[in-house]
């Protein structure tokens, strides 16, 4: 069993920029301050054991390639706060929950389970719709749906600060 | 596989798998003592290799999700996430 532990300032620095960089993009962090500085340290617990912020609410595989809709933010994020005001973990919440309106509740299993993950990765269906010629391809954050026509993806999103491998060839 | 046992109120086996980092595993956890009842948790994320893969295999019998936390009590039901009203009304005994 690998013992990791986490410096608290860090713990500290890493909420307090997580809660800028989400409120620059328009989300909010779980006003729960307690609760949300957990999850950043098990953030940041994952990224030493496996080299990667793998949300802290799953099981990650140690595998980047097969855990990438998993590192925070996930790809399920926008889709449950849409439905359930909240994220898996309830690090993001939406606006009601963070002015502490409602309470967060539990959120169901977005992602596929083992048995039926892989099958989707990657394969990011193009309209099969005729398009008209582009000066350049248009790219699209797996996150928050971030579009940009440039030769390249961004190197960090500027909606929600992901990196450059969270993006897909959109058109 | 690595089991914590807390003593408590004999209420019918109750076990508890969760993650060491995960915030509603923390709660859910946190309710189990409140209640005083006597239970069994493993964190999976803690585990390796083959026990890993028993105590997956073990939670995908109980939730096809596979997700964090699942409380099995008396080896009949589960619950799956923190749901706090469940989780007291299943252990009223």
């Amino acid at each position: 069993m690998n013992l990791v532990v986490v410096d608290e300032k860090e713990v500290d620095r890493i909420y307090i920029i997580l809660k800028k960089e989400a409120e620059s993009g328009g989300y909010f962090l779980n006003s729960d301050v307690d609760f949300s500085k957990n999850l950043v340290r098990g953030l940041l617990k994952n990224e030493q054991r496996y080299g990667y912020r793998a949300c802290p609410c799953r099981l990650a595989s140690g595998k980047k390639d097969e855990d990438l809709d998993i590192i925070c933010p996930c790809n399920y994020r926008d889709p449950d706060l849409d439905e359930f005001g909240a994220c898996y973990c309830a690090l993001y919440v939406d606006e009601a929950i963070a002015g502490g309106k409602k309470p967060a509740a539990p959120v169901p299993e977005r992602r596929p389970p083992r048995s039926e993950r892989g099958t989707k990765r990657a394969v990011f269906t193009l309209s099969t719709s005729p398009v008209p010629s582009l000066a350049f391809p248009v790219w699209r954050c797996s996150v928050c749906g971030y579009l940009c026509a440039r030769e390249q993806p961004p190197g960090i999103c500027p909606i929600c600060k992901v990196k450059k491998e969270r993006f897909e060839r959109f058109i | 596989m690595v089991i914590e046992h807390v003593n408590g109120k004999k209420v019918g086996k109750v076990m508890l798998y969760a993650l060491s980092t995960c915030g509603w595993c923390a709660r859910t956890k946190e309710l189990l003592r409140t209640l005083g009842v006597d239970f069994d948790s493993t964190y999976v994320d803690l585990l390796e290799g083959k026990d890993q893969d028993d105590a997956m295999n073990e939670v995908e019998k109980w939730n096809s999700k596979g997700s964090f936390p699942t409380l099995v009590i008396r080896d009949k039901i589960s619950i799956v996430g923190f749901r706090e009203e469940e989780i007291r009304e299943a252990l009223k005994g």
